[in-house]
């Protein structure tokens, strides 16, 4: 009996996909990250591929693959060598999207759904604010009915895609009193009066995602922009990030096994003492730490990835997969940059961005902290 | 839903085992671990249960070469609380009976290996030497060829089940000069003149299995008794250590869990500053950090099994699996014992035994670093 997770179909896809990375992605990686932005056409052109569709429907013009095929692309995307891209892509394939099928009418599926999906339109998710991330219920962004209009003011921060995105699926307190039961989701255009990007963030890596600080004042959406049901958007929010966490987990340790591929190369040419790295138990075992803390990772991913898609509701395990995930991807790279040295402390050698990029993974979408409160949780504590 | 790996009749199994622990293994494991020996019925009652033929054939008195069903058995038997009595019952089975039943000629197992299965025979494994232990090569016990028989001298350390062991599939020198290609296996019985117990050797935990030093002084045993063909032993013994490795990786993500249970256990009924002790964020981010870190062990040690029991190369997994389960037991029962303070040195909870029996893991069978060398060998270089 064979066990593995991916079909013959899956790597077919792999394939075209790595094609894709190596020889559209990695030659402009490096400008891309100078630039702090990945070119423009990069979304388009993947939902030309079909890239961005893989996992939905045909009937919005997707392929129909199953929730490995999500995994596929986060995997081969992770081997561009700059964690800001797929980052980037995520937010559009599986945060800020897969709530608009779930919950919205045929008339903002059509607006803004298969656009997304097509690349022709850039979506972005706007959750965290200056005072509260993953403590959801204390968000502070109005919406207010007036009319058939919602008037929307706050701040946003962090968010991917922020700056470039032609819209926002958006998450405002339509009832304050209410907590957790009074909070909905919005489409807001970016050409909306009101709404206005008022900063592009620099951050420490993940530089060629943008990422933005978005202002609301007397922001005006219309009523039929309401996502879902009106004060259930925490409900309808909390599902989609135990997806996003999952993606964010195979992605971080598919970098991670990227990081180690280029550093077993550099171990293998890299000569001191006469003698090859690898050839320096010390370092050969080191090497073997990360293969092994990177399989391990990876196959908590997969078990994971095979109750979710089976239509399980693994909280616990995705939150696991999260944590190890995280701390695996930056503990792989601290290692592969101490196994560089010096090289790896200047600029010119990919490491260091893989150090600087795999330090997210252990803050965005949930910390550490927050996927171990999660898990406390699900043990009865 | 139960885990992908395993089938309707893998989990009417576990039911099964694990009703059999609760009821006739837990309540004396104090008593035997005192004692340091678990009662000899314990083999005759796992026979007559057919618990000791999982993974061997029906015309052996088997039920059919099933890993995942022999994997179900160690994990269950390893939540008696006892690593030891798991380790002795095991020994016979995992670890002596495989050489027999894939290499000896049908007398051998007839004689052997079937009284094995019924739990009549107890087997043991002779390998390790005072002066060799992964590097087989240099075992220095000799058989000397006289006719129809060998004539065995050297001695052997650290052998599970040595001191009351029917037989001992030993591990000896047909021709000195030829290194790891001169090695072969002897079938010893216990009564062989010449063949003698020197030792019972006092252990830091695994108290409840009894552990030999043999020694062997122009000791006769006819070359009915030699396992499959002379000077072939070094790949017989390499073919069976996937197994044992694997079987150790899930006794250690078992032990560990039932490490974390106890934890949690206690952490919930022991009042500190008017709290329970899991209301603690720190204790509780513990306990979810040691849950996360036997999912993932638990993971990639399944991840191994499905290799192993489909025929693909499992080394590496196996490899990758026994650092990363052992390692993570001893993390786990260090920090449950944290978690226990004061009580958890005491010898009146069971947390100390896990902690000491755990120690084991990264040790036998191959220690850590051996695993990484292996990891090394086969990825590395």
């Amino acid at each position: 009996m064979k066990y593995g997770v991916f079909t013959e179909e899956h790597e077919a896809v792999r394939k075209t996909i790595r094609r894709f990375v190596e020889t559209e992605l990695v030659p402009h990686v490096e400008e891309w990250e100078k630039q702090g932005y990945f070119a423009d056409w990069v979304i388009p052109r993947m939902g030309e591929l079909g890239f961005l569709s893989l996992r939905y429907p045909e009937k919005y013009g997707g392929a129909g693959g199953d929730y490995f095929m999500g995994i596929v692309l986060a995997e081969e995307l992770a081997r561009c060598g700059a964690g800001g891209l797929p980052m980037a892509v995520a937010v559009q394939t599986d945060m800020a999207t897969p709530p608009i099928m779930q919950f919205g009418t045929e008339e903002q599926i059509k607006k803004y759904l298969i656009p997304a999906l097509k690349g022709e339109k850039v979506a972005c998710l706007g959750i965290t604010e200056p005072n509260a991330g993953s403590d959801v219920a204390s968000i502070q962004t109005r919406a207010v009915r007036d009319g058939d209009h919602w008037v929307i003011n706050g701040r946003k921060t962090f968010i991917t895609n922020g700056v470039r995105a032609d819209f926002i699926t958006l998450v405002a307190k339509t009832n304050p009193d209410l907590g957790y039961n009074g909070v909905s989701l919005f489409l807001v255009d970016k050409d909306t009066p009101g709404f206005s990007v008022t900063r592009k963030l620099e951050k420490v890596g993940m530089r060629c995602s943008d990422t933005a600080e978005l202002l609301f004042e007397d922001c005006r959406v219309p009523a039929e922009n309401l996502l879902g049901v009106e004060n259930r958007g925490f409900h309808q929010i909390m599902w989609e990030l135990q997806g996003e966490r999952l993606i964010g987990a195979a992605g971080a340790v598919a970098g991670a096994q990227y990081t180690f591929e280029k550093c077993l190369e550099y171990a293998r040419q890299r000569t001191q003492f006469g003698k090859p790295l690898i050839r320096h138990q010390v370092i050969a075992h080191k090497l073997a730490e990360m293969a092994t803390e990177i399989e391990a990772a990876r196959q908590l991913v997969y078990s994971t990835a095979r109750k979710f898609a089976a239509g399980e509701y693994p909280v616990k395990e995705i939150s696991m997969c999260k944590l190890v995930g995280g701390q695996v991807s930056f503990r792989v790279a601290d290692a592969a940059l101490q196994i560089y040295g010096g090289y790896g402390y200047m600029m010119e050698y990919g490491v260091q961005r893989s150090w600087r990029d795999s330090r997210l993974n252990r803050i965005g979408g949930g910390t550490d902290e927050i996927m171990k409160e999660v898990i406390a949780k699900s043990l009865g504590l | 839903m139960a885990h992908w790996l395993f089938q309707e009749e893998h989990e009417m199994l576990r039911k099964s085992v694990r009703g059999w622990v609760e009821k006739e293994i837990k309540p004396h494991v104090e008593e035997w671990e005192q004692k340091g020996e678990f009662p000899r019925e314990l083999f005759y009652r796992a026979g007559e249960l057919g618990f000791l033929g999982l993974t061997y054939p029906e015309v052996y008195g088997g039920s059919g070469e099933d890993y995942l069903a022999g994997a179900v058995f160690v994990e269950e038997l390893a939540r008696c609380g006892s690593a030891g009595v798991a380790a002795g019952l095991g020994a016979s089975v995992v670890i002596a009976g495989p050489q027999i039943y894939k290499f000896g000629s049908e007398e051998l197992k007839q004689k052997f290996l079937v009284p094995t299965i019924t739990g009549e025979k107890i087997g043991a494994l002779g390998i390790t030497e005072p002066n060799a232990g992964s590097d087989v090569a240099s075992i220095s016990t000799t058989a000397r060829d006289e006719g129809d028989h060998y004539v065995v001298n050297g001695s052997k350390i650290f052998i599970t089940n040595g001191v009351r062991a029917d037989y001992v599939v030993t591990a000896v020198k047909t021709d000195p000069a030829a290194g790891y290609k001169g090695i072969s296996l002897l079938v010893i019985e216990k009564d062989t003149p010449g063949f003698t117990v020197a030792k019972k050797l006092e252990k830091l935990g695994w108290n409840a299995s009894d552990t030999g030093e043999l020694v062997f002084e122009d000791c006769r045993v006819p070359k009915a008794n030699l396992v499959g063909k002379e000077n072939m032993g070094f790949y017989y013994i390499m073919q069976n250590f996937a197994w044992e490795r694997l079987v150790m990786a899930l006794e250690a993500v078992a032990a560990a869990e039932l490490a974390l249970e106890e934890a949690i256990r206690y952490a919930q009924q022991r009042i500190q500053f008017k709290r329970p002790l899991s209301k603690f964020q720190v204790i509780r981010h513990k306990l979810a950090d040691m849950a996360s870190w036997i999912e993932t062990a638990r993971s990639l040690t399944y991840h191994a099994l499905s290799l192993f029991a489909s025929g693909e190369d499992a080394v590496t997994a196996v490899a990758m699996a026994k650092v990363y389960a052992c390692e993570t037991a001893n993390r786990v029962a260090d920090e449950a014992l944290q978690i226990h303070g004061g009580y958890g040195y005491m010898m009146e909870y069971p947390v100390q035994r896990y902690w000491r029996d755990a120690r084991v893991g990264t040790i036998g069978g191959g220690t850590t670093e051996i695993m990484k060398q292996i990891i090394v060998n086969r990825l590395i270089k």
